[in-house]
């Protein structure tokens, strides 16, 4: 009988932080099976959390999967090959002034290092905390352990649930910041052809141009443009299919549970984790209201007005942004076929975050 | 505000305020320079592969 009770007797153990965490982490298994919130990374995030937050468990395992995975940084490039792979440039090169929303609705991350600053983060874990606004899982993990942050769990948590929030935090932003008007504005897409011949460049031109301009975002913009490359250059079929199917689930299965290494107890239930939610709130309301404001700013000198809403669609979170972008127009006009144009604006966003990744390290690193 | 602050262990920095709001001017300025360039590249890639 004795030692039957002794089996048990590691139930004492727990620590009340310990409980939060698992809780915390059957919410995370939550939102990805029954609300579809990332399930790909929340539900292996949420599991991790559990394991690691079992009093006396042995985690070495995970903790190996980290050194090798993230501490080295190569799951977060490695899965840039796949998105890179992923993402169809088309619709930003066939209307190539659709760049500029994606660099200005990456606006709400240096907001965001100005709060951060504000209430005494030091300059890296503001850096590592205001990227939560690239709206881009790889570049946040990428940044916050470049920067040997301590919050690289509520980091991951807060950008990749903010990800998945975007329809509900974007819609609310827009109407306030602008005119149902505005918002009925349509856009005549008339593409520009793309040729074969330009896909296959941009890739090069933007890894020499990010990389020589921002060093520090070559590794990463590198990757990405490695694995649309790959994709456009149409002689490595297989391994354009390979990189977006296989390799980026297997780095995505291996990414969420290591990244549970940092979300024990100790390092996740403090008062700077409440924080760094809060602050991954206003870099993506600050983002989508950046953008919007940036368009109505084009509006003023524009004889063909923009609707103000495709500057929120440049944030990286891609598809969802341009979705929630070409649905708005569709409640104030259901002729306003916005998804083109906010498509290209969206996957500016993914090559803008990115380079807004590069420039804190490098500037950052100048102000140590 | 302070109060709060000190509540959370937190400190306010005001003096970061200035330095932060530089890192904002030269990190947008950074971006719209790639960006734009960019941008000019593929306008002109565009022009003299689709004349051919």
């Amino acid at each position: 009988m004795e030692q039957f009770v002794e089996l048990f007797s590691n139930v004492a153990n727990f620590t009340w932080q310990q409980l939060l965490m698992i809780v915390i982490g059957g919410v995370l298994i939550y939102l990805a099976i029954k609300k579809d919130m990332e399930p790909t990374l929340l539900l292996p995030m949420g599991f991790g959390a559990i394991l690691v937050n079992l009093p006396f468990v042995n985690t070495e395992a995970i903790e190996t999967l980290f050194n090798a995975g993230i501490a080295t940084e190569l799951f977060p490039l490695l899965l840039f090959i796949g998105i890179g792979a992923m993402i169809d440039f088309g619709p930003l090169l066939s209307n190539p002034k659709m760049f500029l929303f994606g660099a200005a609705a990456q606006f709400g991350i240096f907001f965001t290092f100005i709060m951060a600053r504000l209430i005494g983060f030091t300059l890296q874990d503001a850096g590592s905390i205001a990227i939560i606004g690239a709206a881009d899982g790889p570049t946040s993990i990428y940044l916050a352990n470049y920067f040997r942050s301590n919050y690289q769990g509520p980091i991951m948590v807060a950008a990749y649930s903010y990800m998945a929030l975007v329809p509900i935090i974007q819609p609310p932003v827009i109407k306030l910041i602008t005119t149902k008007r505005e918002r009925r504005i349509r856009m005549p897409y008339n593409p520009s052809a793309v040729s074969g011949t330009t896909r296959v460049l941009f890739p090069i031109f933007v890894t020499i141009v990010a990389g020589t301009i921002a060093p520090k975002s070559a590794e990463l913009i590198g990757f990405l443009m490695f694995g649309n490359l790959i994709r456009e250059c149409g002689v490595l079929g297989s391994l354009s299919d390979t990189a977006q199917k296989t390799l980026a689930n297997l780095v995505t299965l291996l990414l969420g549970i290591s990244v549970a290494f940092k979300m024990k107890a100790e390092l996740f239930v403090t008062v700077e984790t409440l924080a760094i939610i809060g602050l991954g709130l206003v870099a993506f309301v600050f983002d989508t209201a950046g953008g919007v404001l940036f368009a109505k700013f084009l509006n003023l000198f524009l004889k063909n007005k923009v609707n103000p809403m495709i500057g929120a669609a440049g944030i990286s979170a891609f598809p969802m942004a341009s979705r929630v972008v070409h649905k708005l127009g569709q409640q104030e006009d259901n002729q306003n076929f916005l998804l083109m144009h906010a498509a290209g604006a969206n996957v500016s966003g993914q090559i803008a975050s990115v380079i807004a990744g590069g420039l804190m390290i490098t500037l950052i690193e100048a102000m140590l | 505000m302070k109060l709060l602050l000190s509540a959370m262990s937190f400190s306010w920095a005001p003096d970061t305020l200035l330095p932060s709001l530089l890192l904002m001017l030269k990190g947008m300025v950074g971006i719209f320079a790639v960006i734009l360039l960019i941008w000019a590249f593929v306008t002109i890639l565009n022009k003299v592969t689709n004349r051919k």
